[in-house]
């Protein structure tokens, strides 16, 4: 088990913030995020798009916020555990232990829970079936080529993974793309080389209609899709991957024993403290009176929940309020001389 | 103020009256309507106050840009009469409009 000051769920602009914040005052913090990268929503649902009241950055985009934020956070040589999430919160006197679905054990005096709307989990199919083959012969991405080669593979979505996956699985095995609606949303290129092997038939393109039923036992047998205008087709399949995004699922932060109103962890405005002493919950994911979404406020949320991280982590400490610009011993944990 | 039905997917529904300006997820969410999430707060990011409109509006209603339905793909279960709630700004013109959440949003 790993001992830290401050362990940071999540990695998006609030949670870059709060280890700056921390790393200023001397403690040590760890990130652990879902996502394979930092930057949370700012990357994955807008990277971009710009942002425009980020003070004193009259305009930047999700992806340029992420990267100053990364560069600010660099010289406190923090560790990220990306593609991992969170699964257990335990108490243990005056700590916290945090285990993850890849059985990392970190124990620290606070924790810091900056986890947006939840984790970005894929979004799947609505129909029954799809569950029982799930991870079998349905997948939500593809980790293995090799298992698809020479195979009947029905690919649902019309973005860029699945036109991306459409084209790479399009070498080797029979693809049939199937989509809601005639558009596809993805990179003009890639849609234009798909029209192109449609032509040549190495692609069958099967739109407006959407998955109706999964035939089969064990393995997939087929499939049946049903078009807007209600004609049924059935397709001889032995892999589905269905590509419909992320969505953002809170998952198992609810059963910590936080206080939650709806999705939100309830906080004081002080420090941001949840219900649980050492545990401050900032960002989207925290409710208080006049909370709002706001990156700019979970600057602000971080800057006071770290000071009460410093009374926790270092008891026998006194916490000294400091300036960036003055601070010898700031300039020296950010390595400027 | 216009009134907007809100309807669940158990044929309950509550009328509330929005104010003008605001976007029918707005008025769900102010209402405490269940059945709309909107997690990202409207910016069009995340299709969770994802609603069917009463087909007869389908045509009376600004149409979705690009963007919405791309989004909409990404909605629980897309009907053709499927709008995001964030996109639909109240008016007088949309006095009596009828939405019906999905069995879920996530």
């Amino acid at each position: 088990m790993k001992k830290i000051d401050t362990i940071v769920i999540g990695a998006g602009p609030v949670g870059l913030f709060a280890v700056h914040q921390l790393g200023i005052k001397g403690l040590k913090s760890i990130v652990i995020d879902n996502l394979d990268k930092a930057g949370g929503q700012c990357i994955e649902l807008y990277p971009d798009k710009p942002i425009y009241d980020i003070p004193a950055l009259p305009e930047c985009t999700g992806k340029e916020l992420t990267n100053k934020l990364l560069e600010q956070i660099k010289p406190f040589n923090t560790k990220f555990f990306l593609n991992e999430r969170v699964e257990e919160v335990k108490q243990d006197k005056e700590n916290w232990i945090v285990k993850t679905n890849k059985n990392n054990e970190f124990s620290a005096p606070n924790i810091i829970i900056a986890g947006g709307v939840g984790s970005f989990e894929p979004r799947k199919f609505t129909i029954k079936e799809a569950e029982k083959f799930e991870n079998k012969s349905l997948f939500y991405a593809v980790r293995n080529k090799e298992k698809f080669k020479n195979k009947n593979i029905s690919i649902f979505g019309g973005g860029d993974s699945a036109l991306d996956w459409a084209l790479e699985l399009s070498k080797f095995s029979k693809i049939y793309l199937i989509h809601r609606r005639d558009e596809f949303r993805g990179a003009p290129h890639t849609i234009s080389v798909i029209k192109k092997l449609e032509k040549e038939g190495k692609i069958n393109i099967k739109t407006p209609c959407q998955l109706d039923s999964i035939e089969g036992n064990e393995n997939i047998s087929s499939i049946t899709i049903k078009f807007d205008d209600d004609k049924m087709e059935n397709i001889k399949t032995d892999f589905i991957l269905g590509f419909f995004g992320l969505i953002m699922k809170l998952g198992p932060i609810a059963e910590w024993g936080l206080s939650m109103k709806k999705k939100t962890v309830e906080v004081n405005s002080k420090n941001f403290e949840t219900n649980k002493k050492g545990i401050f919950a900032v960002g989207d994911i925290c409710n208080y009176p006049g909370k709002l979404k706001l990156i700019l406020s979970g600057f602000h949320e971080v800057a006071l929940a770290s000071v009460e991280c410093f009374k926790r982590a270092r008891p026998d400490q006194k916490y000294r309020f400091e300036f960036t610009t003055s601070s010898k011993t700031i300039q020296g944990r950010l390595g400027k001389k | 103020m216009p009134k907007i039905t809100y309807q669940d997917n158990q044929g309950n529904s509550k009328i509330i009256e929005v104010e003008n300006g605001l976007s029918v997820m707005e008025g769900a969410v102010q209402n405490d309507i269940p059945g709309i999430d909107a997690d990202c707060g409207g910016s069009m990011a995340c299709a969770t106050c994802h609603v069917y409109v009463e087909e007869k509006w389908l045509d009376k209603l600004p149409k979705a840009e690009e963007a919405e339905v791309d989004m909409i793909d990404m909605a629980y279960e897309p009907k053709k009469n499927s709008r995001l709630s964030c996109q639909l700004i109240v008016s007088s013109d949309l006095e009596g409009l009828i939405v019906t959440t999905p069995a879920k949003q996530s």
